[in-house]
């Protein structure tokens, strides 16, 4: 079942165009990555999926429901969550009040969100963290704190923008294993992710952006055979 | 289930502290009692100005240290509580005790009605916007026959004490029982607000509203929330302020120093803390009404150089105000590790 279709989605900033007629479709329970190079738009189509960025045309769709022009807050209660390039914890609040203030969406009951956040927290594996500031923990746990409070909201889909970016490398298979767990859990994710190995791993799908443009979507390996990925992306060893 | 889940599931919601609550019961205890002890009127409308002035405070944090907007005009809403009372008892004898609710609710609506186009609004624009709403305020209440205008209201006396009318001309004691009960009352709400799911939220909406918009949180709605809650503990000081004085002209209870003073007592006690408008009221009031003393009329001005002088020491050296020289584990929300 699709969980998620864009069609024809753009949006142009003067006269560059971020975002220029992206479509594509996402199944329920799959994981699709999002490749491409800086300022291939990425983040921009994260921005206008879930309505921080005002898409100029095109429809966006979650199950039958159509999502397009919705406020942020509004796609996140439909069930859409999200984490950020620029990392947003609310850093003066402890990583177990973070997540809390997520776990509140489904929970009314103090208690009841205080102990769903844990279980969150200790699913992301961050339990001894919990009553640590946002603002103390490391590059990578603040990924998790991210993580945890995006599925604190119960999201059917989550959007995962760069997740393994800025961290040292012991950190990465971490957090790749929790993204595959994550997805066990029952949850569609679309990640970006410029870590080409850890896209082709964990992916059902592959969509390559390329200034702007959708350049390419299918499976890793298809994605790995097609020229112009190579040649816009990947790269070639004589291209090196 | 993991055995550190279970542990972390088996803590207390909050961090307790027997101390806190034994420091907090005999507080109240000594503040009941104080006036059986034979204070002077002197010492009797100190207290009644910490009470009120960490009131009106505790009304500035919810808006600026719990949701983050900074407004500068929040002496119109202790305007509009000091007229309500005092307009309907002199036009229609209304006791002030009816009048409080209607000045608390028409508080309220002026947030909504101003917060609405106000709020999308952020930062330093927020905080002008609300600057000239203040002084607007002032400026309309000056020309408003209705209300007496640039002359004011002056609230007949009358022959008794009397509770109705809520007023007192023997002593000094019933004013400073009726602002100390408000007083706790108002720091328990923002207690529980603190630690409510609102309470939650709003400090979601001021740390990265971004992020919030991404937890179902419509932030200007709850911007918009806080302001009105904001207003509504702020008017009721208004009112009973216009009881205790007899008299209020636009000057007095729309002029811009009220937005400022309770901005300076909240930052120096310690902004988005429960305890900072209270430890801030005790200390710069004192100042305050010292150098009324000692240096006549309004003090020379001398108390707002050294609340100055006190604000960039605090803004230098404890940001967080003095409530950070509390121990950590003391602070409820500062958890033991």
């Amino acid at each position: 079942m699709k969980i998620l279709s864009v069609e024809n989605l753009s949006r142009s900033f003067g006269g560059i165009k971020a975002n220029d007629n992206i479509s594509f479709k996402v199944e329920e329970g799959t994981i699709l990555g999002v490749i491409g190079p800086n300022g291939a738009g990425k983040s921009t189509l994260f921005d206008l999926i879930t309505g921080y960025t005002k898409a100029d045309h095109g429809k966006v769709e979650f199950f039958t429901k159509n999502i397009f022009g919705l406020s942020p807050d509004k796609i996140s209660n439909l069930g859409i969550g999200r984490t950020f390039q620029k990392l947003k914890p609310f850093a003066d609040q402890t990583l177990l009040e973070n997540v809390m203030i997520g776990s509140f969406v489904k929970e009314e009951n103090i208690k009841k969100a205080r102990d769903k956040a844990l279980e969150i927290i200790d699913f992301v594996d961050l339990i001894e963290k919990r009553h640590h500031f946002a603002k103390e923990l490391s590059t990578g746990q603040r990924k998790r704190l991210e993580m945890a409070r995006a599925m604190a909201i119960e999201p059917k889909l989550l959007l995962m923008d760069e997740v393994t970016g800025g961290v040292d490398q012991k950190t990465i298979p971490g957090l790749v294993e929790l993204i595959i767990k994550l997805r066990k859990s029952g949850v569609t994710i679309v990640t970006i992710e410029h870590n080409i190995n850890i896209i082709m791993e964990i992916s059902d799908n592959v969509l390559a952006l390329d200034q702007g443009k959708s350049i390419a979507f299918g499976s890793p390996k298809e994605i790995q055979n097609n020229k112009q990925v190579i040649d816009s992306y990947l790269g070639t060893i004589d291209a090196a | 289930m993991d055995n550190r889940l279970l542990i972390a599931k088996s803590e207390p919601l909050w961090n307790t502290n027997n101390k806190v609550i034994f420091l907090v019961g005999s507080l109240i205890i000594l503040l009941f009692t104080l006036p059986l002890f034979g204070l002077n009127s002197f010492y009797l409308h100190l207290f009644i100005m910490i009470f009120m002035h960490a009131v009106m405070a505790q009304s500035w944090n919810v808006i600026a240290g719990f949701s983050g907007q900074i407004s500068l005009g929040h002496g119109a809403f202790f305007g509009i509580g000091a007229y309500a009372t005092s307009f309907f008892y002199i036009q229609y004898g209304v006791s002030p005790w009816i009048s409080m609710p209607f000045g608390i609710l028409i508080s309220g609506i002026f947030a909504i009605l101003i917060g609405i186009p106000m709020l999308r609004l952020s930062g330093h624009y927020f905080a002008i916007a609300t600057l000239l709403i203040g002084i607007s305020f002032q400026v309309v209440f000056q020309r408003w026959d209705l209300v007496g205008a640039a002359s004011g209201l002056w609230v007949p006396m009358t022959s008794e004490d009397s509770w109705i009318a809520l007023q007192f001309h023997k002593s000094k004691v019933p004013y400073y029982y009726i602002f100390l009960i408000f007083f706790i009352i108002t720091f328990f709400i923002v207690w529980l607000l603190s630690r409510s799911k609102l309470g939650y939220r709003l400090r979601a909406v001021r740390d990265d509203p971004q992020a919030a918009l991404s937890l179902c949180i419509n932030v200007s709605n709850y911007k918009i929330i806080a302001y009105v809650i904001s207003a509504m503990i702020m008017a009721p000081m208004g009112s009973l302020f216009a009881q205790y004085i007899l008299i209020i002209d636009p000057d007095r209870v729309f002029n811009i120093e009220i937005s400022i003073i309770v901005l300076l007592i909240t930052v120096l006690g310690g902004i988005g803390n429960v305890w900072g408008p209270i430890i801030g009221a005790a200390i710069l009031i004192p100042i305050s009404e010292y150098s009324r003393i000692y240096l006549g009329g309004t003090g020379g001005a001398v108390d707002l150089i050294i609340y100055g002088l006190i604000l960039m020491v605090i803004c230098i050296f404890r940001p967080d105000g003095l409530i950070s020289f509390v121990p950590k584990d003391i602070l409820e929300r500062k958890k033991q590790r």
